[in-house]
Parts: C-alpha cells; structure tokens; sequence
C-alpha cells in the first residue's frame, strides 16, 4: 500500500526527520490561507505516481491570491491518469544541493539495502551506477550509527551535514522495520541552510503487514473493479483487452493471458481465483468477469487442490443465475474431471483439456464478436 | 536420487490441527511421507491420522527424531514457528503461508543462512521427490512420476500443468521445487541447480520462472556450471509493469524484473526459452535425446 507524500512526511517527522512547513489543501480558499500562514508556498499534487514535477503536478505559488488561482487549476486535473483531489501546500525552500536516500528490500541478497546519492531530485533510475552508494544491511545486526557515518563518509558530507546525515540513516532504517516499508525514500533530500530537509518522501507498506499497522490511514489503489474483486480476496489486474480470463494460482493465470497474446487475442484481466478456491469464490470472480461485458470469457483450470466439480458448479451457479451472455471457453483438468466434465457436457457446455486448443478457441470467438 | 528430501528424512507438521494441516498431513501420508508427528500448542497428546501431536517442536523431536518440518500456521505466527524449527535443530522448513510480512520474511531466511538450514517459501507449493514417494507440501500426489527431469519453479499450479503435461509425455521427475511467490524466499533458482548438479539422476532440468526480481538473470550465469541442458518457460509476457501479478514477488518494478531481460539472460548462457507452456515436454524430450 502506497502512502501518499503527505502521509509519509507525517511519518518521517514522528520519527525526527525534519520536513517543512506544509498542509494540505482541497480549496482555493484553503490555500489562500496556506499562502497567508506559510508564505510562499510549493503546491504539490498528491498523486501516487512519480515523476510528478515534470507532468505539472508541482506549481508555486507566492502571494494568497497566487495560491487560490494555482489551486483551482490544479484541483481536478489529471496527472497520469490519476485525479488531483488534494495538494500539498509546502513552504518554499531555497535549496543549495539535493541529495537521494532510500531503504529498500534486495530481493537477491535477502537484505535490506540503503542507498544514497549526491546526485538527488531525479528518478534513481536515472543515476548512473558509479553515482550511487549501496550498503546492505545485517537484518539481524540492523543499523548502529557507525553504518550511518560510513555512508556519510562515502558520499563526501563533513561537519553538521555529516553528523545529521549519518543520524538520519538510522531513523529512516527504523521507519523502514517498524512500519514493515517496502520503499521508504526521500528524493530529494535537500541542504537548506546548510540543513538537511525531506523535500519529498514516498512511503510503501508490505500488503501482507498491513494487519500490523491500523495505526496508518488506508490508501485505496486501483480502478472501482480491482478494488471490488479485491475486496472478495482474489488477485486482479485490470488489463485493456476484450477477453476475460480466469485461472486457478498467479503462474497459470500469467500463463494464461500470454497464451490469449500469443494467439493474437487481448486479455481483458488477469485474475487468480485461488489455488484452492471452492464454489462460492469461484462463481463470485465468474460474475465479476461477466460484468466486464468481454468479448469472450476463457476459464483456466488445472485442479490439483481445486476440485474441477467445484469450478463446474460455479460456472452452472452463474449461467443458470445471471446468466452468460457472451462466448464462454472452459479448460477443466485435473481432480475430479470426469464429474467436472460431465455437470457442464449435462447443460451444453464442452470442455477442453488441453490449454493451448482452448486459449485458441477463446481468441478465434471474441474476433467473431468483434 | 532426489534432492534436499528424501526418505531418510522424518518430517513434522507445524499446525498439524488445523484445517489445511490436517488434510494435507493426510495426503503426505498417503503418499509415503514419513511424517513422524505435529505441533500445536495445547493440543499436545492428541493425534491426528494416526500422527502424534506435540506442544512444542523442541519436545517433538525429543520424541521423534525429526529433522524436517512443514509450517502450516497462519501467517502473522509464521515466523515464530519458523524459528521454533530452525533454533530446535530442524534442517529443512517448507514454508507453505502466503502473505507473511517481507519483514518477517527476511530475518527467518538470514538466520536459515547462519544456522545452515534449508527454507524452501514462503508462499510455496513445497517439494516432492518422486523417486522417493515422498513429499513436503500441498500438490495434488498423482501427476507426477519418477525420472529424470528435476523442476523448479516459482509458482504452484503452473508447475502442476508442466509436470503433469511432462508425465504424460513420460517424462518422469527427480524431484520438483517451489521456490515461492514472495519477493524473499529462502532458496534462489542457483542454490537449487546446485543442487540439481550434484545429483546424478537429474539429466536436465527444467525452469519456471516468471517477472520480477532478478532471480533468473542471476541464474543465468550459473548454466555453465550446471553442465546439464536447461529448458525454461517464463510467464507474465503480457504483463503490463507496476502491477502485482498475484504474486507478491511478481511485478515489474522501475524497468527491472521485465521478461525480457530474463529471457535474454538465459537464452545468451545456453538454456532452451520456450515461449507457451506446452511447448516443454517437447524441448525436454529433444534435450534428453541428444545427451543420448
């Protein structure tokens, strides 16, 4: 779960990382009065994509009046596809240098991974290699302050800038376990004054610690419909294509959309309906398919926990319930395919067994809707 | 021959009384798995399938020997069961759980590392060494077969239809491995090649990879070594980036973990890239037939 900057900054200041002065601002008349307490402000659009301050979603403003114009263009636009709802009103900083941190997770080691540069407010990608300094974390050792000091050393800070930056890694290092991060980043991290200050910060939190943290505000990503199949625990990916898919487990449902590409067909979703999943689940992700209006729906099945019975009972629920109005392909493999088979041979629905003939199918019958 | 399970190990159940415990402790059983007990806490001197329960794991292998153990406890305990293993002496954890805190994740795996114990998940199917007839895990026990054909794969069903379509085509297993969905696993696709290397029964292995991470570009490099013919399937071609593919692991990240990129890598260093799913029994069969 991604939080927004503003969130983020909240979190780092608990934790003694200073950040500016700001609020946030849904109103022209909100941010006039911004500008009257803060004086000349940055307005920044709080959008859960980066690169915002290329794409216009950063605008200043130095009088009241300035505030509430920039404010109403910015209300309501879109960046990235995102809608701006809320702006970040900031005072303006004169920054002398930007500088990058982050505390990550390296998939390859296993380990934490900070990582600093002198070369801060652009993309981290964008900085080439030689320019970035890694260091890995013993998780089971975490970071003492000297691990602070050696990267402070490294990227060439003295005196004050020294002492606050090597300080600063161990905070963010906290941030990172205690609030189970997957990112926490501070890009820039800008010298006003001869002083460090977050000038931005993203914050993203491990999905699966969320039950740990109730402490943090929710942050809903993703269209209406993800969030609605979300909701009843399955996996989904809204995809621009006009075939529906479903299969059993995450590898099998990416298997099966390459497999729509590969026969020149476009997927609509990717959606995993569980390893396990039994009739409830099954025909509830079936109407949540149905609803997207595909050209034509392909349902995936290798049952090795997942009884094929089960899934043809969900399939039946739904055709004789709501109704299937558009092409429907079925593969049905696996634990209990012959009663599987037979339920859907029983209402005219055939069965495939092998996934190439009916991904083929799938694709050859969403052209004839077309 | 089978790698890291085989019949000399005896295996616990950690959450042997729940739901997914019990079912699955039934059908390891019924496979041929030494299954020698389980631990749930307070409900230590019960049974389940004939199984012994304990209240603790340090207490179940007093009793029982055990070198190995399964953690079916719900995610938020996980870690407190993994480490009830690992600082026990327990040498091999199958992780089943999905959804375990990365957090959580990274501190069993590091000290799994300092105490030289094998992790294989979280967020796995488990491993089955035909062979053997035995196996840790929750894959359904009748699509696979002995042979030589050792299987890793980062995902659960997809290795089912692969290993089941390798079957039919009378291809048999060595053993076949998850590795897990997470971005933290225990094992990387190099530590269990190394291991499929030094087993002579293995004569080619097949990989499963899919976006995300790096895991298979790093493997990449280790083929040469392996010395046996690899034959690879990587999903998620059509996966846009940024997006969670039902994996926690599998999503493409700032332009890293593309297919792509894992496609080139294995591709340059020798291994066989098939592009659909059914195309590996056939670039297997070929593989074998040449070493002949």
């Amino acid at each position: 779960m991604k939080q927004y900057e503003y969130m983020a900054k909240a979190v780092l200041a608990e934790h003694g990382i200073p950040i500016a002065p700001g609020r946030l601002v849904d109103s022209p008349q909100s941010a006039f009065k911004a500008v009257t307490d803060l004086g000349a402000v940055a307005l920044k659009a709080q959008v859960l994509v980066g690169g915002r301050g290329k794409a216009g979603g950063i605008r200043f403003a130095a009088t009241p009046e300035e505030g509430a114009k920039v404010a109403g263009d910015m209300l309501g636009m879109f960046l990235k596809g995102y809608r701006v709802e809320k702006l970040y009103a900031e005072q303006k900083l004169p920054i002398e240098k930007e500088l990058y941190i982050s505390v990550t997770t390296d998939r390859n080691t296993k380990r934490p991974l900070v990582m600093a540069s002198a070369s801060g407010g652009v993309e981290i990608e964008d900085v080439p290699d030689d320019k970035i300094i890694k260091h890995y974390v013993d998780p089971l050792v975490g970071v003492l302050p000297y691990f602070g000091r050696e990267m402070a050393q490294a990227l060439g800070l003295q005196s004050s800038l020294f002492k606050e930056f090597s300080d600063l890694v161990v905070r963010l290092y906290q941030i990172y376990r205690e609030k189970d991060a997957e990112l926490v980043e501070i890009n820039p991290l800008a010298v006003v004054n001869g002083h460090l200050v977050a000038a931005d910060a993203r914050l993203n939190i491990d999905d699966s610690a969320l039950y740990r943290h109730k402490e943090l505000p929710m942050v809903e990503e993703g269209s209406k419909l993800e969030q609605r199949v979300h909701e009843i625990g399955l996996a989904y990916v809204e995809l621009d294509g006009d075939i529906a898919i479903m299969a059993n487990g995450a590898g099998m449902a990416m298997a099966t959309i390459d497999a729509i590409e590969y026969f020149g067909g476009k997927p609509a979703n990717f959606l995993d309906a569980g390893g396990g999943a039994s009739v409830e689940p099954t025909a509830e992700a079936l109407r949540v398919l149905v609803s997207m209006k595909p050209k034509a729906i392909l349902v995936n099945i290798f049952g090795g926990i997942t009884r094929c019975d089960d899934v043809a009972r969900a399939i039946l629920q739904v055709k004789n319930g709501e109704g299937i109005p558009v092409p429907l392909v079925v593969r049905l493999v696996g634990t209990n395919e012959e009663e599987g088979v037979a339920l859907l041979n029983r209402e005219g629905i055939q069965a495939y067994s092998v996934m190439a003939d009916a991904a083929e199918q799938a694709v050859h019958l969403a052209k004839e809707a077309r | 021959m089978a790698i890291l399970l085989t019949q000399q190990d005896r295996v616990i159940v950690q959450g042997i009384t729940g739901n997914q415990g019990r079912f699955h402790t039934r059908q390891m059983l019924s496979y041929g798995t030494p299954v020698v007990g389980g631990v749930s806490p307070t409900k230590g001197g019960t049974y389940v399938e004939g199984v012994p329960v304990f209240d603790t794991v340090r207490e179940a292998i007093e009793m029982t020997h055990a070198t190995a153990s399964i953690v079916f406890v719900p995610a938020p305990f996980a870690k407190d069961a993994a480490f009830e293993a690992m600082e026990n002496g327990i040498r091999l954890v199958v992780m089943i759980p999905e959804h375990i805190p990365v957090q959580d994740s990274i501190d069993i795996v590091n000290r799994a590392k300092m105490l030289n114990v094998t992790v294989i998940g979280p967020n796995t199917f488990g491993i089955i060494s035909p062979q053997e007839r035995t196996k840790m895990g929750i894959m359904p026990n009748h699509i696979y077969k002995p042979g030589p054909v050792g299987v890793v794969a980062r995902s659960g069903t997809l290795s089912y239809e692969i290993a089941f379509s390798l079957t039919q085509s009378d291809l048999g297993q060595t053993t076949v491995i998850g590795m897990g969905g997470d971005p933290v696993v225990g094992q990387t696709f190099i530590t269990v090649l190394e291991q499929f290397r030094q087993d002579p029964q293995t004569r080619c292995v097949v990989m499963v990879g899919e976006i995300g991470g790096s895991a298979e570009e790093e493997a990449a490099e280790y083929l040469s070594t392996l010395g046996k013919p690899v034959v690879a399937y990587l999903a998620g071609r059509a996966a846009p980036p940024g997006k969670r593919m039902g994996h926690a692991g599998a999503i493409i990240e700032r332009g890293k973990g593309t297919l792509d990129s894992k496609e080139k890598a294995l591709k340059v260093h020798g291994a066989e890239v098939v592009t659909m799913p059914w195309q590996i029994s056939r670039a297997v069969q070929e593989a074998l037939s040449r070493l002949s």
